[in-house]
């Protein structure tokens, strides 16, 4: 993980320490690091810690996962237990 | 009496429902305090309806008038966008904003940039919903359209467990919550079936098109512990907000007065009683075209105005200008009246909106100018938008509401026919307190106008045709000529005087030569007995003249014989001496 140069940006959203969310970000990490290693940044965001975050980034599920970078912005809600969809959803996989 | 027993029913019930008033005109008074506190109401309708500026009226109210701050949570108009939307009604959002009053969120949900995997809940709202609530310390929340969920996820057995668990966590936080939900089609009052969730009050609003007039209106379908109006009520929309107008009350338990107020035309009061209309009655004109019905109208209100009170006008006829114009040529001058404040005209067609627009509007405007007198003229024109019925009904309400408030109240009927009817085409006749007639009568070629009084109630009155004149100086009742040849009017009244005064200037003329012929008469016999007077006294100095040429015959034979004795005795002249 080289701090520079991060060709995607992931913010997660979670709140609390919740069944989900650990399985989103594991999830999360597992996807990243097969087909992303290197290029990304992952950011974990409690809204329980930061409500005010919330709405800056329209979220109103959890977990909801926001790729910041590239552009433009695309959500994916849920545990992200399907791998397929997270790719296409990230773009990382042509649809 | 009502009151007292309302106070008793909560002493003996702490629990009773609590209400929190809305501010919405009107509304407050249906729902008797507005909506439950601490609990989800919702309003649904179709688009167009009103939905969204209610809630954030209630809102907006509630920040300003009963210090309680809110969160209006959007899913449909961006903060920016509501703020515009709502300007127009004088709502400064921006301005309630910066003083921690209000908190608008909008949450954006686009299906396109949105993929859904796996498990998921919505706490990410109400984290956010939370947020907002704690930063303004809102004790009001709205939710509008919560539906937009829908459209943007598609996990509907999520939504649905997160829908029920939203309500109950609005409960648990105390909030007043307004959710809003557009109407679907079919039976549900919405289309996602939120009423399921919410079951403590709904409203519906309506927005439907009869004739070409559309009229908003609300009902309150559902009141959990609550007594309410169960009607269906119009709304107006307009730059102070929504009013909703509570127009049917069941009770017939007016104050009344029995004060008198006099119609400005003093042989119509002398006809009344010599006192004219009570305060706060209702007093109906009808007549056919041009027989002065409004300018008995513009005298009665001058009437009021002149004692110093206020008067609306409703014209639905004419325009304030023209009555004005038009009333300065009987000696009425209204403009004055307009200039100083007390008189109102309120000009607009029929067509304008719906009958219960108008009911909503005058209602309105009542409440705010306050005045003694309305006059609405004519209300023939009122039947150009609803049917018969619906006028009726709408003017009953007019009547109880203006009964209410102690207003006077005199409407002008145009009957379409000559007949006089027992009934008004507007069928209003049987509502009103008095119910004066004014009407043609034609006769030898000419048209005069006849007006009496149907009827009155609680006063005495006369059962009289009385001649209505209408001159340069104003109007006038004269008394009908009952003659021989039956009622005359108008001219022929006029040629029925002038023969009675021919005929008493003749009279006079014949009394007048009798009493010379009698002076004359006496003369002559005055003369006559002087006459025989004369006669008598020169008879009687006849006779005299004989009594006295008798006397003296009678000394001057005396003497002569004493002489004459004398002188036989031959004493002679020594005698005499002796003698003397």
């Amino acid at each position: 993980m080289t701090p520079k140069a991060k060709a995607y940006e992931l913010r997660l959203y979670v709140a609390g320490n919740t069944a989900k969310s650990v399985t989103a970000l594991a999830n999360l990490k597992k996807y990243c690091e097969e087909h992303l290693k290197g290029q990304y940044k992952i950011e974990v965001i409690d809204l329980l810690v930061q409500p005010q975050l919330a709405e800056g980034d329209q979220i109103f599920a959890i977990p909801t996962l926001v790729r910041k970078v590239p552009e433009p912005i695309r959500k994916i809600i849920g545990d992200l237990s399907n791998e397929e969809k997270v790719l296409v959803g990230l773009n990382i996989r042509p649809a | 009496m009502a009151k007292d027993h309302k106070k008793e029913k909560s002493k003996l019930h702490p629990a009773y429902l609590e209400k929190t008033p809305t501010g919405i005109t009107g509304l407050d008074e249906i729902t008797e305090g507005g909506i439950p506190k601490g609990r989800p109401t919702l309003i649904c309708g179709q688009a167009g309806c009103g939905k969204t500026l209610m809630s954030l009226e209630f809102i907006v109210r509630g920040a300003m008038e009963f210090n309680e701050p809110g969160v209006f949570m959007a899913f449909e108009e961006k903060a920016s966008e509501l703020a515009v939307n709502v300007a127009s009604l004088g709502f400064d959002l921006e301005k309630l904003q910066a003083d921690k009053k209000l908190r608008i969120d909008y949450v954006h949900i686009d299906r396109a940039e949105i993929e859904e995997t796996g498990e998921y809940n919505l706490e990410g709202l109400f984290i956010r919903l939370g947020y907002a609530i704690d930063a303004v310390n809102a004790k009001r929340v709205v939710l509008d359209t919560l539906e937009n969920l829908f459209s943007g996820l598609s996990n509907q057995a999520i939504l649905r467990a997160e829908l029920r668990r939203l309500f109950q966590w609005l409960k648990e936080k105390g909030v007043t919550a307004v959710i809003t939900g557009e109407r679907g089609d079919g039976k549900s009052l919405t289309r996602q079936g939120l009423e399921e969730y919410v079951s403590d009050c709904v409203i519906l609003l309506d927005h439907r098109v009869i004739n070409q007039i559309s009229t908003r209106r609300l009902r309150i379908i559902k009141y959990r512990g609550s007594i309410h109006g169960t009607n269906e009520y119009p709304f107006l929309i307009d730059e102070e907000g929504i009013s909703v107008l509570p127009i049917t009350s069941l009770k017939l338990e007016k104050e009344v007065s029995s004060e008198r107020v006099s119609s400005g035309i003093p042989a119509l009061d002398h006809m009344l009683g010599g006192k004219g209309f009570f305060k706060g009655s209702s007093i109906l004109v009808s007549g056919t075209a041009g027989t002065g019905k409004t300018s008995i109208a513009a005298y009665f209100a001058e009437e009021a105005c002149r004692r110093k009170e206020k008067c609306i006008y409703f014209a639905f006829e004419e325009s304030p200008k023209q009555i004005i114009r038009n009333m300065k040529s009987i000696n009425v001058d209204l403009q004055k009246y307009v200039e100083k404040g007390l008189l109102k005209f309120i000009a607009s067609r029929p067509t304008l909106y719906g009958l219960e627009m108008h009911l909503v509007a005058m209602y309105k405007i009542i409440k705010k100018f306050k005045p003694s007198t309305v006059i609405l003229d004519p209300i023939t024109n009122l039947v150009t938008v609803g049917n018969v019925s619906e006028v009726k009904s709408m003017l009953i309400r007019l009547i109880d509401f203006l009964q209410e408030e102690q207003v006077t109240v005199m409407f002008t009927a145009l009957s379409l026919n000559t007949i006089v009817n027992e009934q008004t085409d507007e069928g209003v006749s049987s509502l009103v307190d008095a119910w004066l007639l004014v009407r043609d009568i034609e006769f030898n070629g000419e048209r005069n106008r006849g007006m009496y009084i149907m009827k009155s109630r609680g006063m005495k009155h006369s059962n009289q045709v009385r001649e209505f004149i209408i001159t340069d100086k104003g109007l006038d009742l004269v008394e009908v000529y009952l003659g021989p040849e039956g009622v005359l009017t108008g001219s022929a009244r006029e040629a029925q005087k002038l023969q009675e005064a021919t005929g008493e200037v003749l009279r006079d003329f014949a009394v007048g030569s009798k009493d010379r012929e009698l002076i004359r008469k006496r003369k002559v016999l005055e003369a006559k007995i002087s006459n025989l007077q004369m006669e008598f006294e020169s008879a009687e100095e006849e006779l005299n003249k004989m009594y006295q040429e008798d006397q003296l015959v009678k000394q001057v034979a005396n003497k002569t014989r004493q002489e004459i004795t004398n002188l036989r005795r031959g004493t002679g002249a020594d005698d005499k001496e002796v003698k003397k």
